[in-house]
Formats: C-alpha cells, structure tokens, sequence
C-alpha cells in the first residue's frame, strides 16, 4: 500500500502545479472565447466571427500589430547578436569580467520609474540629447515620436537586457569542452573558422534559449513605453499591447479577447516552429 | 606579443565605456538622491526663470550643489506612505515567489521523472502561456478573481503569481542536468520520491531555484499592470506602482524613493549574481 502511494507522489507534485495553471490560467483563458463570439458581455448578442473581422479593418489594432510584429523582429536578433560578442569579450573567468556583468544585469533591477524617467530625460523634447546637438546648432526635436520612437525603444530593450542573455550564452561557452579549440588551433584554423564552426554550432541549445527568453521580455519593455508615453503614445510606439490595456479599460471584453486570440495564435505557431527547428539543430550536434 | 597587448587595452577602454553608459540611469538616480527637492525641481523643470524666459533644457547633474538628505528624511521619517508602500511590495513579492518556488520545483520533477502521453505537448502549453504578454493573461487573471471574489486583495496577484509557469520550465531544464542514473540507483537503493526529491534533486538545482527566484522576485518587485487592475485603494498601492506614478511635484522625493525601492533588490543581485549565470540549464530546451 505504502509503495503505491509513493509511486503516486509525482503525479501529485505536478497535479498541484496543473490545477492551478487550469483554475488561473487555461480555464478563464478559453471561458474567456465565449466574449469573443459576442457583441458585449451585458447584450450578449451572438455575432460570430464578425469580432475577429472588424479587428483587422481597425487602424488601431492594425498600427499596434504592425509595431509588435517590427519590434520583436528588429530587437531580438540585435540583441541576440549583441550578447553573444559580449559574452565573447568578458567569456574568461577573472575578476574584471565577473564585475562587468554584474554591471551589465543591474538595469534589470533599476525600478521601471527611474528607468523610464533617465531615458525621458536623455530623449525627450527638452532632454540631454537635444541640448548636446543644440551646442552644434542642430535644432533637436522630440525623439519619441514616430520613426525614432521606436529606435529607441529598441535601445532601451537592448540595454535592460543584454546582461541576462549575456549571462546565458557565458554559461553556454563554458559548456563547450576546450580541447574543440585546442584540436582545431592544431589543425591550424582560424579565430574566425573557431567561432564558427565549434562556437556557433555548440552554442545552438542556448541560443534557442536565449530566443525564447528574449521573446517573454520583449512584451515586458511595454511597461516602460507605458510609463514615457501612457495611454496614447505616438504612432510608432503603439503597441497590441496598448490596445489590449486600452480595450480592457473601455471595458471592450469582446475587442479585447479577439485580439488576445489573435496574439495568442500568432505566438503558438511561431513557437512550435522554433521547436521544430531547434529540434533539427540540436539532432546534427553530439556532445 | 606587443600587438596582442594593445588590443586587449581597447577592448578593455570600450567595455569601461559602455559599463559607464550602462549605470548610468542608475547613478543619476542615486545622486539626484542626494539633492534638496529645489535643486531637483530647477534641474528638472523645462520652464525658465524670469532671467532666461522661455523653454530650457533639463538639466542631469551628478554632483549635488550641496548633499541633502532632505529626500531621505522626507521618505523614511515625515510621512509612513512610503513605508506603507514597501511593505505592500514586499506582502505582494514573497509570498509569489516562495509559493511559486514551491510550486514550480514539484512540477519540474513531476515532468522529469513522469512518462506519461501528452507530457511534453502540456509542456509546450506550459511554455505557451510563459511567452503570452501580461495583457494577455491579465484578461482571465481578471476573470477568475471575480469569478472567486478575491479582486481587490493582493490574493488576485498572487495566486496567479503562484502559478505562473515560468519557474517549472527554469527548474525543468535545470533537472535534465542530472544524470538518470543518479535517480534510479536511488530508487533501486529503496528511496521514495520524497526522498529523492528533497535529498537528491533539490540540492543539484540550487543554482536552477535561486535563479528561478531572483527573476521572479525582478518581477513581481517591480510589477505594475496588475496593481493597476486589481488594486484600487491607493494606500494599497506597491511602491512600484506609485515611482511610476509619480507627478512633477513629488519629483524630489522620487529619486531617494527609487533608490530606498531598489536597494533591496540590488543586494540580493549581489549576492547572487553567479546563480542566473549558472541556474539555466546547460543543455538546452528539448521537447
């Protein structure tokens, strides 16, 4: 009896952890369909799919999809690029390179307030950057808006979190077994044959890592434009983000879970994927 | 030799240079700290004076006019706002992040050791849910705290926070590090799950725990969208919602805010910085 129990204990550890992904998440996630296929919560009037249709004749759903879809595809590989020289540069173990990226992790930890506030102050209208080029007599302008809005933004990504995928990619480097190098310096190759053939090929796994924890912190530079520009920021910085929280404001439940699905769709098939993908890199790769 | 030398040099003056570009926000947050509020309100303020009439530029300073702990005992002593406020962060953050721990540690064994059909595509609902925006899953977060009539007490962040699967696909990763045989020689030895998992796995993923941790506790310290949607009583309020908040007369005590807010976060940073290095796992995210 007592072995059967034991046996079973597992499945209760995780059962835990699957009721409450249901009750707080998967369950209220497709109840929430129901919004979707009506004209509004009070009315309940069923519409059919003409929720979903109306999204992508609005401007706003539009503009805020055709920036998210921008931001990700400009920021993450930027970022991924980044880290990954950075992470070469500070790779071998000492103290300098300890220091620096405990340097490089600490906007993760600087409130979303103060950042925001330091970067309104450097862009904005009034701020350092326009005093620096007033010096040169360039009239300066306010960089938040439109075309360098987003920059920006991409800016700020990267700078809050080239520390963490840093981190990430150092730890991959160090899994990859010196004597690769060693073989290959023998061999006679070059710095640049080393880093791409041993380097990049060995780095696979993380990087798919580093892809997905990109993708999850990419939705959360949001707070931040939240915070410079509030509800309605300029164009270029108006994210499906925005129009959720503007939608969930306006109590618009119906326009709300439409686009929730349409995201959420979106997300599953570009991961899957990856899977797929990461799934034929790491088959070709053995330790 | 010499060559090589002069290389590192550069290569050491870029990293100093981005290093202090990369503090920076947080430099000027804490010597703006330092400041008299008039000091601050004439650095920040982008109207001019009646003998420079006109718009000005702000103004960031890094060294006080004269060091002031004015912000400091505004803070900490005038008035138990801010206090209050703190505390609330932290009622909201611990408890997120031990029970998600908790949690989160049993269903990444759970899913290490189980073999069940279906495993791994409930994982990749898992990771789903783990990428969707948090304006995604606030919609059914918003649901189900109605629906259990907990929406304005902090149980409406916290129990999703709870269960948010971000800390089982960190700790599942972590536990495929560990070598098969390790478990299952301790299963022929006659050791129960429990014991396994207390004894055996938790301590070859303490760097996979502390990491899941601190990440979350970045978080869910610095959250704000859910405050907004389920905190209406302003004396409620986390600190982190009210920095973001913050209005141009209240800048003064914003900065030693900031930093009072930051500080405790910073430290555990400190501490455990070679965790978010070392605590993702190694191998890869195979499904």
């Amino acid at each position: 009896m007592k072995c059967i129990k034991r046996d079973n204990l597992p499945l209760l550890m995780l059962g835990v952890s699957f009721l409450g992904f249901i009750v707080f998440y998967l369950f209220p996630f497709l109840f929430s369909f129901s919004y979707a296929l009506i004209d509004n919560p009070i009315r309940k009037e069923f519409v059919g799919i003409r929720n979903f249709t109306e999204l992508f004749e609005n401007e706003y759903f539009m503009l805020g999809l055709k920036n998210t879809i921008m931001f990700i595809v400009i920021s993450i590989p930027l970022n991924m690029a980044l880290s990954l020289i950075t992470a070469v540069l500070v790779n071998r173990k000492n103290r300098f390179n300890r220091w620096v990226s405990l340097v490089f992790l600490i906007p993760l930890v600087i409130p979303s307030a103060a950042t925001a506030f330091f970067w309104q102050n450097i862009f904005g209208i009034h701020g350092v950057l326009n005093k620096f080029i007033s010096l040169f007599g360039i009239a300066g302008k306010d960089w938040m808006q439109n075309d360098t809005g987003l920059v920006i933004m991409v800016i700020i990504f990267i700078w809050k979190n080239i520390g963490y995928n840093m981190a990430l990619f150092v730890s991959g480097l160090h899994n990859i077994p010196e004597q690769y190098y060693e073989c290959a310096s023998v061999e006679g190759a070059g710095a640049l044959w080393k880093f791409r053939k041993i380097t990049m090929v060995y780095l696979a796994p993380t990087s798919f890592l580093v892809l997905i924890m990109s993708f999850v912190n990419s939705f959360k530079v949001f707070k931040e434009i939240y915070i410079m520009t509030g509800q309605y920021p300029p164009d270029g910085l108006y994210m499906l983000q925005h129009y959720m929280n503007n939608m969930f404001l306006s109590l618009n439940y119906s326009k709300l879970v439409s686009a929730v699905y349409i995201l959420t769709v979106v997300i599953v098939l570009v991961v899957a994927c990856l899977f797929r993908v990461e799934r034929k890199a790491s088959e070709n790769l053995r330790f | 030799m010499e060559r090589k030398k002069y290389k590192k040099i550069i290569v050491k003056v870029l990293i100093i240079i981005l290093v202090i570009i990369y503090i920076m926000p947080l430099l000027v947050t804490i010597t703006n700290s330092f400041m008299s509020q008039g000091e601050v309100n004439e650095h920040y303020s982008t109207v001019g004076n009646i003998l420079h009439p006109g718009d000005k530029f702000v103004e960031m300073h890094l060294i006080p006019n004269m060091v002031s702990f004015k912000q400091y005992w505004g803070l900490l002593f005038e008035s138990p706002v801010y206090l209050n406020m703190f505390w609330n962060s932290v009622k909201i953050a611990l408890p997120v992040v031990i029970g998600n721990l908790i949690v989160s540690s049993m269903a990444a064994y759970g899913f290490t050791v189980l073999k069940f059909k279906g495993k791994e595509f409930l994982f990749f609902i898992y990771i789903i849910v783990m990428l969707l925006p948090l304006q995604v899953t606030l919609m059914p977060n918003y649901l189900m705290a109605d629906w259990l009539n907990i929406k304005d007490s902090y149980l409406a962040i916290i129990l999703p926070g709870i269960f948010q699967p971000f800390g089982t696909f960190l700790l599942r990763q972590s536990m495929k590090m560990i070598p098969k045989s390790y478990i299952e020689s301790a299963q022929t030895d006659g050791a129960g799950h429990f014991k396994i998992f207390i004894y055996i796995v938790i301590p070859m993923v303490k760097s996979g725990l502390a990491a899941a941790a601190m990440l979350t506790l970045i978080d869910y310290w610095n959250l704000i969208d859910q405050a907004v949607v389920f905190i209406q009583n302003n004396e409620k309020q986390p600190l982190s919602l009210f920095l973001a908040n913050i209005n141009t007369e209240q800048i003064g005590v914003s900065f030693a805010g900031a930093v009072f807010f930051a500080f405790p976060i910073l430290l555990v940073l400190l501490w455990g910085q070679d965790f978010i290095r070392d605590g993702i796992n190694l191998s890869g995210v195979k499904g």
